[in-house]
């Protein structure tokens, strides 16, 4: 295997930047994944049928509290690859499993959310808005969820193995893919929450 | 010159080769079939035009440069491009793209539009359909026709589709382009006809088993004897109950039925307030119904 | 027994029955022959585990060619059963059943994998590389297709089979109007495969824009590698359109959503919306490759570089743009207002255009060229003036208020079919006559194979011209039957005539493969078309590892440089190779795809939820292995290279 000294390690062989380069295109067909749930969304805003609307389910508290939880571990996976970088394995692997902890805390307010929704009478088959809207918030949460059991992998990698040009590739991509789901986030808050606040 | 004499004399040999086999698209008996057909002659005109183009360069240079023809010792030239051969094969399609996009533009809204030159209001008319027959409502006249469609002529129609079900289409190929009829919102078609006579109207778009057989007779008269048959109907039919237009709905092919009253005043059409994202309260039982019905399947 | 009643087939005829038991003895009938020839062992190691591109391809074609027969077999009983009026051969619901598996299946299981084939095999060889960037995951973009396309063929025998057209429009294809799984079969194939095309995607334009060989620019890559190209960044941005519609779809059918449904708020037009945001750029998914092939073939075949090759690679990208803005032509009808359908109907028609650049540039190619009518070419010379006419068709449909005549009609299958079989079919058959010889060692046989194309392109238009006129005279498309008095008659028994003579155009295929097998020359050299691109350079067939050194380049025709003006392709001594090590995942976890697949379609939750643990359990083992492939020796490619006749230095 052909080392490049001159990159970072998760830059340094010829595989590791053909996996970057792939998950960045995997990140681009995932846009449109959620660029069509939120156009969906858009068009099914309105078409309530006998159900509630945005504006009566949802709460203000849980979804800033799941924005603030995203947003930070967005940070700490940010200070994770930092860490890396820098080769502070014990620095690197408190921040990842800080990250990993914030992850499942929005998770755990997310259920506790739809738990809500389906007590307010907004189940999936309430109306065609609710089910958009519980399928949209869902795929990123299913998102997110995937990403805690992948990150809980890497972490035991880079704890066994240490910081290879494999782990650190490993943990390069997961980091891209936890801001990309930082980012959906944010736009579920503007778009679908606060413009159904509104 | 003798380029545009050969065209004509062309756009000549398609017109007669596709109206001499009397096709119904191609024999209108309204303004906006006679515009499409039009829209069609010509498009295939031109676009005849390029076809022959393609096809002569393709035999010129097969002729020409067959390796049977050529010395053994030849070798081909390397020949990047050329700059004047491909601005005109840029440029030429795209002249008749320009062309044939203000063609389509101007259709548009005419066909889009009320036909012009009339002079009375148009007739309005619901059609709605069913699995798999279409359900003729005549508010105006306070009647209901299922299969069948009679027309006054010399008169602007203003077809209102919408669908009880699954999406269908409402065509009556001489009279005009065919347009879906949907269950959530009502779409508009307007249409004409000039000469009396039967035409042939059916469901252009696939709706299950009975799809085939999911057809309409239409008959254009002048407006007295639209008139005369209105009338006949008022006196003759039996009311429409809302019991009795259930039945209807059921799935199946029915034959021409006529009926006095209109669907309209118990069930009315997925428009203004009964749109398809304000379903009112009538609707409520319906919906719980079905959800349950979906949830156990 | 009420468990095994879901499984029965709804709408039961002799037919099916028969093929019941013509798939059970062809399925005892393998496993039979696989454990007499003692074969099981040889299938896992070379077949089922492998990650060679050059393997997939040819499990992709074999594939291809397997469906093309099924989707062409629905094909003939729909002309059969039209061919004559009142005709009782199939009744109503036969009838839309075979016409909705016949569009998936040529769309998604035949066209697709042929592309899928050609690509797979040539590109890596093109730009001179050992294999694609991800090879395991290029298995497993294979298998996700397989056992979806399996999946949707047992449709057929267990269940029911879809029957609410390949479009698959709600609410015709919702739970109250179509209450077999069919449906479901439909919905859950497709994404399946669909998974599986979406990482076919993923993993060339990593491939294309990382692996080429030194020397080869973007502007200096091979045609087809273009092509290959921008139709991944296609399926990139498309596939995942189709991913949620589908996903709508099946929540609609198991969920009781209502999505698409006519109450409480759901919406029909969302998903026609949906599924022709995708269904307009999965056309030119299938064309843009088959241009790229007609490119290679004409331009090896004229003797002459392809004229206009920055022309030939603006045009692509133009219609991989446009390709996003046309979605509303297909349903014109729709009641959008003229405003929005005319602004439609301008860049549909736009597409002629580039089109049109294309159809020139290829003709210029010929020009002052030295032409060779082989059996590729004969297909290209064909493909030109047949596709001409589905194109032009295609513009009168652009025009949107006349579109109001044509659709729905048998005019518009006449364009579809007109436009996808000259231009796709021909090409696949081009391509795999053309790179045959580079997959199998052999090539096939000519003679054979011009009756074959005057079979098929005759076929061809004796099929699909009849249409045109019928369409125009109101036959409406999907009919299972029509009345005498329409006068329609005529028109479908020459289309039947027509479908027989395609039948017998691709059964005179496998008699040429058979053929070709048995008598064809095994010494034909690496290049026997006297061709001009990379993959040429290397052997017949290809060893395992493409290339005993990597070939440098100066232009797009790097074979034709080294053979006309003394370039030298392979620079510097052997070197060890890394090659990637095969692996049984991709395979097992697909077929826990397929179990999963099942499970959903007839709702058993339980079989579901246990095979969504598998499939994780197969990505968490990836994420574990370490697997850093194998290496070959210099020893070990001196050997090879010398039983290819000699080193390559």
């Amino acid at each position: 295997m052909k080392l490049d000294h001159t990159q970072p390690l998760e830059y340094s062989t010829k595989q590791n930047q053909l996996n970057i380069l792939g998950f960045w295109i995997f990140l681009g067909a995932e846009i449109m994944l959620f660029a069509t749930l939120f156009a969906s969304y858009f068009t099914l805003e309105d078409r309530i049928g006998n159900g509630p609307s945005g504006g009566e389910i949802f709460g203000i508290t849980p979804v800033m509290i799941e924005t603030i939880l995203l947003l930070t571990s967005s940070f700490t996976i940010g200070l994770t690859v930092n860490a890396m970088r820098i080769g502070n394995k014990k620095a690197m692997l408190t921040f990842f499993v800080i990250t990993l902890l914030l992850g499942l805390a929005f998770l755990g307010v997310e259920i506790y959310e739809f738990y809500h929704y389906v007590h307010v009478g907004a189940g999936l088959q309430t109306s065609a808005f609710t089910a958009i809207l519980l399928t949209t918030l869902g795929t990123h949460g299913a998102h997110v969820t995937f990403g805690l059991f992948w990150g809980l992998f890497i972490v035991s990698q880079v704890k066994k193995r240490g910081i290879t040009t494999e782990t650190t590739n490993k943990s390069f991509i997961f980091s891209l893919y936890w801001h990309f789901l930082d980012v959906v986030w944010i736009f579920i808050f503007s778009f679908i929450y606060l413009k159904g606040m509104m | 010159m003798k380029l545009k004499w050969a065209f004509l004399s062309l756009s000549f040999f398609v017109v007669t080769l596709l109206s001499g086999c009397n096709l119904l698209v191609l024999d209108p008996k309204g303004p906006q079939a006679e515009r499409q057909a039009h829209d069609i002659i010509l498009s295939a005109s031109i676009m005849l035009f390029i076809v022959i183009t393609v096809f002569s360069l393709l035999i010129y240079m097969l002729i020409k440069y067959r390796a049977s023809k050529q010395s053994e010792d030849y070798e081909p030239p390397y020949i990047e491009g050329n700059k004047w051969v491909e601005s005109i094969v840029i440029g030429i399609p795209v002249l008749i793209i320009v062309v044939l996009s203000i063609v389509s533009v101007r259709s548009n809204y005419i066909v889009e539009s009320a036909p012009e030159g009339y002079e009375e209001e148009p007739l309005v008319v619901y059609a709605s359909s069913s699995d798999w027959k279409w359900h003729f409502s005549y508010p105006e006249q306070d009647i209901e026709t299922v299969n069948y469609l009679y027309i006054p002529t010399n008169r602007p129609l203003e077809f209102k589709l919408y669908s009880h079900g699954s999406i269908t289409s409402f065509w009556i190929p001489q009279l005009g382009g065919q347009k879906y009829a949907m269950s959530d919102m009502v779409t508009t078609l307007h249409l004409a006809a000039d000469e009396p006579g039967e035409y042939m109207g059916r469901n252009a778009n696939f709706n299950g088993k009975g799809f085939a057989e999911n057809t309409f007779n239409v008959k254009a008269m002048p407006q007295a004897d639209f008139e005369d048959w209105v009338e006949e109907v008022k006196e003759t039919a039996e009311p429409i109950t809302e019991d009795k237009f259930q039945e209807l709905l059921e799935p199946g092919h029915l034959g021409q039925l006529t009926f006095n009253g209109t669907h309209l005043e118990f069930s009315p059409a997925p428009e203004g307030e009964n749109g398809g994202h304000q379903h009112g309260n009538s609707e409520h039982d319906k919906n719980q119904h079905s959800s349950e019905e979906a949830s156990e399947h | 027994m009420e468990f095994f009643d879901r499984f029965a087939i709804p709408h039961p005829s002799p037919l099916i029955y028969a093929s019941m038991v013509a798939i059970g003895l062809t399925v005892i009938a393998i496993i039979a022959g696989l454990t007499y020839f003692k074969k099981w062992g040889y299938l896992w190691r070379e077949w089922l585990t492998t990650v060679d591109h050059k393997r997939i391809g040819i499990m992709y074609l074999l594939s291809a060619l397997l469906m093309l027969f099924r989707g062409g077999a629905d094909a003939i009983m729909m002309r059969a059963q039209l061919s004559v009026p009142e005709n009782t051969l199939l009744d109503a619901q036969h009838y839309n059943e075979i016409f909705t598996t016949h569009g998936v299946v040529m769309i998604i299981f035949m066209a697709m994998p042929f592309i899928m084939a050609l690509m797979n095999f040539v590109v890596p060889l093109q730009i001179g590389a050992r294999d694609v960037a991800f090879p395991r995951l290029n298995a497993l973009s294979f298998w996700l297709f397989f056992m979806g396309a399996m999946l949707f063929n047992i449709s057929f025998v267990i269940g029911g089979s879809p029957d609410a057209g390949w479009t698959s429009y709600f609410p015709l294809a919702g739970n109250e109007l179509s209450t077999s799984v069919g449906t479901n079969y439909y919905m859950i194939a497709i994404q399946i495969a669909g998974l599986g095309t979406l990482m076919t995607g993923i993993n060339f334009i990593v491939t294309i824009f990382k692996m080429r060989a030194p020397g080869m620019t973007l502007m200096k890559m091979p045609m087809f590698t273009w092509s290959a190209l921008i139709t991944n960044i296609i399926i990139v941005f498309a596939f995942p359109v189709l991913t949620v519609a589908l996903a709508m779809g099946t929540m609609d059918r198991l969920f009781g959503t209502h999505f698409f449904a006519t109450t409480n708020g759901g919406m029909d037009m969302l998903w026609a919306n949906l599924f022709w945001v995708w269904g307009h750029p999965e056309v030119y998914i299938l064309i843009l490759p088959a241009f790229g092939i007609y490119s290679e073939v004409i331009s090896a075949f004229a003797r002459r570089n392809l004229y206009g090759y920055k022309s030939m690679v603006g045009s692509m990208v133009i219609i991989s743009l446009l390709s996003f803005f046309v979605w509303v032509h297909h349903f014109f009808t729709m009641g959008q207002g003229a405003l929005t359908n005319s602004i439609f109907s301008i860049t549909t028609m736009a597409i002629a255009v580039p089109t049109g650049i294309k159809i020139f540039n290829w003709l210029f190619t010929l020009w002052k060229g030295k032409i060779e009518v082989t059996v590729p070419m004969l297909y290209s010379l064909g493909f030109i003036p047949i596709f001409t006419i589905g194109g032009v068709t295609g513009v009168m449909l652009g025009m949107s208020a006349a579109d109001y005549q044509y659709h729905n009609t048998m005019f518009l299958v006449a364009h579809f079919h007109l436009v996808i079989i000259p231009g796709v079919v021909f090409a696949m058959i081009a391509g795999l006559t053309y790179w045959w010889p580079k997959m199998f060692g052999f090539m096939l046989n000519e003679r054979i194979g011009k009756w074959t194309f005057w079979f098929i392109a005759i076929g061809t238009c004796v099929a699909f011209f009849p249409m045109f006129i019928s369409g125009l005279d109101g036959q409406a498309r999907r009919m299972y039957t029509y009345s005498e008095s329409t006068g329609f008659g005529i028109w479908n028994m020459l289309s039947f005539f027509g479908a027989i003579l395609l039948a017998i155009g691709f059964a005179l295929i496998v008699y040429n493969i058979y053929y070709s097998i048995r008598y064809a020359s095994r010494d034909i050299g690496d290049d026997p078309w006297n061709a001009r691109s990379l993959e040429w350079a290397t052997h017949n067939p290809v060893p395992d590892y493409n290339f005993a050194i990597t070939p440098e380049v100066s232009s797009s025709e790097g074979l034709w440089d080294a053979k006309k003006r003394g370039h030298t392709l392979f620079k510097g001594p052997y070197k060890e190779i890394h090659m990637p090590s095969n692996s049984g995942v991709p395979f097992i976890m697909s077929a826990i795809f397929f179990v999963f697949g099942f499970a959903m379609i007839f709702s058993m939750w339980i079989v579901a939820i246990i095979s969504a643990i598998g499939i994780f359990a197969c990505m968490a083992h990836r994420s574990f292995e370490q697997d850093h492939g194998y290496h070959i020796s210099v020893d070990e490619i001196k050997q090879t290279e010398a039983k290819f006749g000699g080193a390559k230095e």
